[in-house]
């Protein structure tokens, strides 16, 4: 990797923990449970990186395993976290 | 990789973006999660075009294991178990992570040496360390929280000595990886060092503490998506994987907050082993006892009620009868609130999730600082399994463990029932000083059980 490159990649991690701050910030309370589950569904995110792991022909390579271990996990913690936010959120009711 | 790859992925942060502002609202937060649910899948399909899927069958057996496990664990886990739930996916999160930092380097050690360079073989050992900590930490946080390993701390000589050596030897191997990247030996030493970090930061953190440190490993997870964005050279797991690292890092410092306490003081470990031992419980507390009818005669005379819950009425399961006793009083007209203090429950927000599945309105829910002032114009404080976050020595016992936290002025009511199963200790170990005020009354029992009859005698009274 070329260091321009790196230069990119830090920029955008430096914006979007402001953006993230900023946008958190205002997330009430009443919601910090849900905030946490979903957030760690976007956590899942790792779960492309499993699928360029996972890409590889033949079962001879311990990259490929490695991969397709995290693949399982990731789509675990995508999957899982969505739906208990959902479930979740579905309950907060105003009447 | 193709441009229009590369928007969809842009796409993706920004549903996760809008999915997160969404949530800054209660009634938009469904829809938020259901904009970054699709932002998820964009990601993921926009991956499967770039790769024109080599191997279809073994990635698709992987996300339907994964799918199905997710989901009978989504809609099977009680709302009381969600701190364990959130925990256990913390650690597969980071432990995602971990191994697609690890198949990089294999694929490359064998492939293509040469592109291990500086850049990308410092984000596989960034990668490895958060991914690994994560994982390990939130396994020993899950065992805590589910009460399969003693939420007391863990504490040895030389834990922190043991911390350093292990920092240490973890540079000096990632040294030696730079040095020569060839040498499987010393990654599997920074693998061996990631894992054991976890376990020996989170051992010490007694139970009171799992909320801050939840709160901690889910900013850890998503840091390590990003250190693993940098390995792949992608933004979208570097956006995705910041916003989550700054959300969990934002959780932590309210908790910290809520418990007057720093972070290092709570990562180092050892709170409520110090506070319990003799001659720190003051003089005994001299107590008065209620029965469920004169508690019944009290809520029907007061005008005003705010019910106090912790994580014990959650135990108890008494959140449902709660509602009924809610509905009761506010066909008498009763002004029935409920006031959450930020830790009580297991994790942030716990107990309004708690609240919210047996079906109670969220604006009856009051936050500490919204609330507070209200206690002193109150005719009865209902205190259902909350403990430390209603003792008054917080305010005026320089000496408690916990002083300087701040509170709800429950005593500061008219009339305050403790439902309580016994005269057991609170999370935190110590003594509750309110116990013991003129104008609070124990109402021993299992809350379910007692609130239940309370209703019951409510019932025939009208």
């Amino acid at each position: 990797m070329e260091i321009s490159d790196l230069i990119v990649l830090i920029y955008v991690l430096v914006l979007a923990s402001y953006l993230g701050f900023e946008l958190i910030s205002k997330v009430p309370p009443t919601l910090h449970t849900p905030l946490m589950s979903g957030s760690n569904a976007i956590s899942g995110i790792t779960i492309v990186g499993a699928l360029i792991a996972c890409n590889e022909l033949g079962f001879t390579s311990t990259s490929k395993w490695l991969g397709m271990a995290a693949l399982v996990l990731a789509t675990i913690n995508v999957v899982g976290g969505y739906a208990v936010t959902d479930r979740m959120l579905k309950m907060f009711k105003k009447k | 990789m193709t441009t229009g790859i590369q928007l969809a992925y842009l796409l993706a942060s920004v549903l996760f973006i809008l999915g997160i502002k969404f949530l800054g609202k209660t009634k938009d937060a469904r829809k938020g999660n259901v904009l970054s649910a699709v932002g998820m899948l964009i990601a993921i399909v926009a991956t499967l075009v770039t790769l024109e899927v080599l191997t279809f069958l073994e990635i698709f057996a992987c996300i339907l294991l994964g799918t199905i496990v997710g989901l009978y664990y989504a809609y099977k886990v009680e709302m009381t178990k969600i701190p364990e739930m959130v925990a256990l996916f913390n650690g597969f999160g980071g432990l995602a992570s971990f191994a697609v930092a690890l198949s990089d380097y294999y694929l490359k050690s064998e492939t293509n040496p040469t592109a291990l360079d500086a850049i990308n073989l410092s984000s596989i050992l960034v990668s490895l360390l958060i991914g690994g900590v994560t994982f390990t930490g939130s396994m020993v946080a899950y065992l805590k929280l589910d009460g399969k390993v003693s939420g007391q701390p863990i504490t040895f000589k030389g834990q922190h000595f043991l911390n350093l050596l292990l920092l240490i030897a973890f540079i000096a191997a990632s040294v030696a990886v730079f040095i020569d990247p060839s040498q499987l030996t010393f990654l599997m030493v920074v693998v061996v060092i990631s894992l054991l970090l976890g376990i020996l930061t989170v051992i010490p953190i007694g139970g009171a503490d799992m909320p801050v440190v939840i709160s901690l490993l889910n900013s850890y997870s998503g840091m390590a998506a990003c250190a693993t964005g940098f390995i792949l050279n992608n933004n979208v797991l570097i956006v995705a994987g910041s916003l989550v690292g700054a959300s969990g890092i934002i959780l932590t410092q309210i908790m910290c907050k809520a418990m007057n306490r720093s972070l290092t003081n709570v990562l180092l470990g050892g709170f409520g082993q110090t506070a319990s031992g003799p001659g720190v419980d003051g003089p005994a507390v001299v107590i008065k006892e209620i029965g469920v009818e004169e508690t019944a005669m009290l809520v029907d005379a007061a005008s005003s009620i705010i019910v106090v819950p912790g994580y014990g009425m959650a135990v108890a399961q008494a959140q449902h009868v709660i509602r009924e006793l809610m509905e009761l009083c506010e066909k008498r007209n009763i002004n029935f609130r409920f006031a959450i203090h930020p830790v009580a429950g297991r994790m942030p927000g716990h107990m309004n999730v708690l609240l919210a599945e047996a079906n109670i309105s969220y604006d009856k829910l009051l936050e500490m600082d919204e609330i507070n002032e209200e206690f002193a114009t109150t005719d009865l404080v209902f205190v259902v399994g909350a403990n430390d976050v209603v003792n008054p020595a917080a305010r005026t016992n320089p000496q408690s463990p916990i002083f300087g936290m701040p509170i709800l002025n429950a005593d500061k009511a008219k009339t305050v029932i403790v439902s309580k199963r016994s005269m057991g200790k609170g999370y935190a170990g110590i003594e509750n000083e309110l116990f013991g005020y003129p104008n609070c009354l124990m109402l021993f029992g299992d809350a379910k059980q007692t609130i239940t009859k309370v209703v019951g005698e409510l019932k025939e009274m009208s």
